[in-house]
């Protein structure tokens, strides 16, 4: 009963956290860049959340301040890296630092619990009847259905295309002129906007925000999209692989339910985590090495050409 | 058209590595001139060509097309008046898109870019028109990835793409010289075409001295950042390889004999 519990749980947190993990697919896959402001934003979208709410702003209202601030640290994020030249990941972690502070200053404390305070889920619970893991669950699946919607929708449009062209090719969107830069800072923007969103949505699930909430988050949108990606392929389209990221997700926390239920120390969890992503990075490298050493052919029987077979 | 007046760029000023690229260079192009470039290696033409695009801040001088400033505007503002094709094949097109995505990127090269449809439906009939063009059946491939175009195809497209918005100027960087022979020669008819169809006003640099000749209405030649010759209508016809290699020699001392244009055919 107990890992039934868990697995419940853990599929309604995947879904929350998925939602960050669709950030980092932004800055990850499309914009070709590595943001490590991710594990700031993340925390400063919980930590917004929460003071929000204990001085009484609407639970609903406090999201939405949440991702403006979120959009806010990507944007800044992307100002070192495009106007001053900083490198990208360089930028990330400078921002992600400075938000360790701000996140302090904006709670005043390093832990804002929300037990007496209203949040959207209590405000469902109590609406619907239904659990409190069941609520999570269909909250985190309708912002799912709803970001997927929009985010396929955006990336069809001029604007969007213009984001992916940046991501693939710098110097063909600048020669066909695209403003490379405004599109990477809006990139940055828009990806933060979700990473704290998904901060603000697991803060008010969980009951309170912590400063270091988001601590190895950017390892853990980077496993569920990786995870996505060995069950998917790569070679779907891109609402598949919208969805893919955030099943990546929930797969990733039933995997850490299961092995916590088997007695893993939480401790332990972070060093797991790191495995997990270095595995899955290394193992398509390791086989792409060894289909190459297998379909090697030195040309020097009558066969030549046909190797590899 | 194009108006280059006094236009001077360095590389690494006051390091070790140093070089002065363009030397107080000065062209003039009159509407629908085709000008054929060649030079011997870091005689400048790539840079010229890069200038002109706003790849890199020029030293001094100024650059004007079609009546604008354009000398100090940033790179993805000149676009609006540029088309361009590049050496590499893989430089001019986004690999990870489609090619409808692609040519509809370029179909607004120099235009506002909204929240409009990235392809509409209008789009892909013209693309589908424009692509039945260049013999290389990528019509009937439309949502294919441009990645799995060979070198030739892409740089077939990269020119389709440079020309679908009539640009001022088009640039073309030695845009056959990774091609095998047979595509080189398909991709440089094509260019022919196109640049005769829409009575365009092209920049070719190229490493071939019979392209050089056969093709355009202008030819000037490169030395050390300087245009050194230059030769337009009956006079460029009459010119044959040898006289090139004439003037080649006369400027450099010699030491064109063992430059790689020695051993174009």
């Amino acid at each position: 009963m107990g890992i039934i519990l868990a697995i419940q749980g853990a599929v309604s947190q995947g879904i929350l956290w998925g939602i960050m993990a669709l950030g980092i697919y932004l800055t990850y896959r499309i914009l070709d860049v590595a943001d490590l402001t991710v594990d700031g934003s993340f925390a400063l979208g919980g930590c917004t959340c929460a003071a929000l709410i204990t001085v009484g702003v609407n639970p609903w209202l406090s999201l939405v301040v949440a991702v403006l601030a979120g959009m806010l640290a990507g944007f800044i994020t992307g100002l070192l890296h495009t106007r001053c030249e900083i490198p990208a990941i360089l930028a990330g972690i400078l921002t992600q630092i400075g938000l360790y502070s701000i996140n302090l200053r904006i709670m005043g404390r390093s832990n804002t619990p929300l037990l007496k305070s209203p949040t959207i889920f209590k405000q469902l619970v109590s609406l619907t009847g239904l659990g409190q893991n069941w609520v999570s669950m269909v909250v985190g699946l309708i912002f799912v259905a709803g970001l997927i919607a929009v985010l396929y929708w955006f990336f069809g449009t001029e604007i969007g295309s213009a984001i992916r062209a940046t991501g693939n090719n710098e110097n063909m969107a600048r020669s066909l002129g695209m403003n490379t830069n405004r599109n990477k800072v809006l990139g940055l923007a828009i990806s933060n906007g979700l990473v704290a969103l998904s901060g603000a949505l697991v803060t008010q699930s969980q009951g309170y925000a912590d400063v270091k909430q988001g601590t190895g988050a950017i390892v853990i949108g980077l496993a569920s999209i990786i995870i996505g990606e060995v069950i998917f392929g790569k070679k779907t389209s891109f609402g598949t692989k919208l969805l893919s990221v955030v099943i990546g997700s929930v797969i990733y926390r039933i995997i850490v339910a299961v092995v916590l239920q088997l007695g893993l120390n939480t401790d332990d969890l972070k060093l797991l985590t790191a495995i997990l992503v270095a595995a899955a990075l290394t193992v398509p490298v390791f086989l792409e090495k060894r289909r190459r050493a297998a379909s090697y052919n030195p040309m020097t029987d009558g066969d030549a050409g046909k190797g590899g077979k | 058209m194009l108006k280059i007046s006094h236009v001077s760029k360095t590389f690494n000023p006051g390091t070790v590595t140093e070089k002065q690229a363009l030397r107080d260079l000065n062209l003039h192009l009159e509407p629908e001139d085709f000008v054929t470039i060649i030079g011997g290696n870091g005689a400048g033409k790539s840079t010229m060509l890069n200038m002109i695009a706003g790849v890199y801040p020029i030293d001094c001088g100024t650059i004007y097309l079609d009546g604008v400033n354009i000398s100090r505007q940033p790179e993805y503002k000149r676009a609006s008046l540029l088309g361009r094709v590049f050496q590499d094949p893989m430089m001019g097109t986004a690999a990870g898109m489609q090619i409808e995505e692609n040519m509809a990127l370029a179909h607004r090269r120099g235009r506002r870019r909204g929240l409009k449809w990235g392809v509409t439906k209008q789009e892909k009939e013209i693309f589908h028109e424009e692509l039945k063009r260049l013999g290389l059946g990528l019509e009937e491939r439309m949502t294919a990835k441009v990645g799995l175009l060979s070198g030739g195809q892409r740089q077939a497209l990269t020119l389709l793409m440079a020309t679908l918005q009539k640009p001022k100027l088009l640039l073309l960087d030695e845009h056959t010289a990774a091609l095998d022979p047979r595509t080189a020669k398909k991709v440089l008819s094509l260019t022919e075409e196109m640049v005769a169809e829409a009575r365009l006003t092209a920049l070719m640099v190229t490493h071939n001295m019979k392209d050089a000749l056969r093709l355009g209405n202008r030819l000037i030649m490169m030395h050390e950042g300087q245009i050194i010759y230059d030769v337009r209508g009956e006079e460029k016809k009459k010119l044959r390889v040898e006289d090139l290699l004439k003037k080649f020699e006369d400027a450099s001392g010699g030491e064109f004999a063992n430059d790689r244009m020695m051993l174009s055919d």
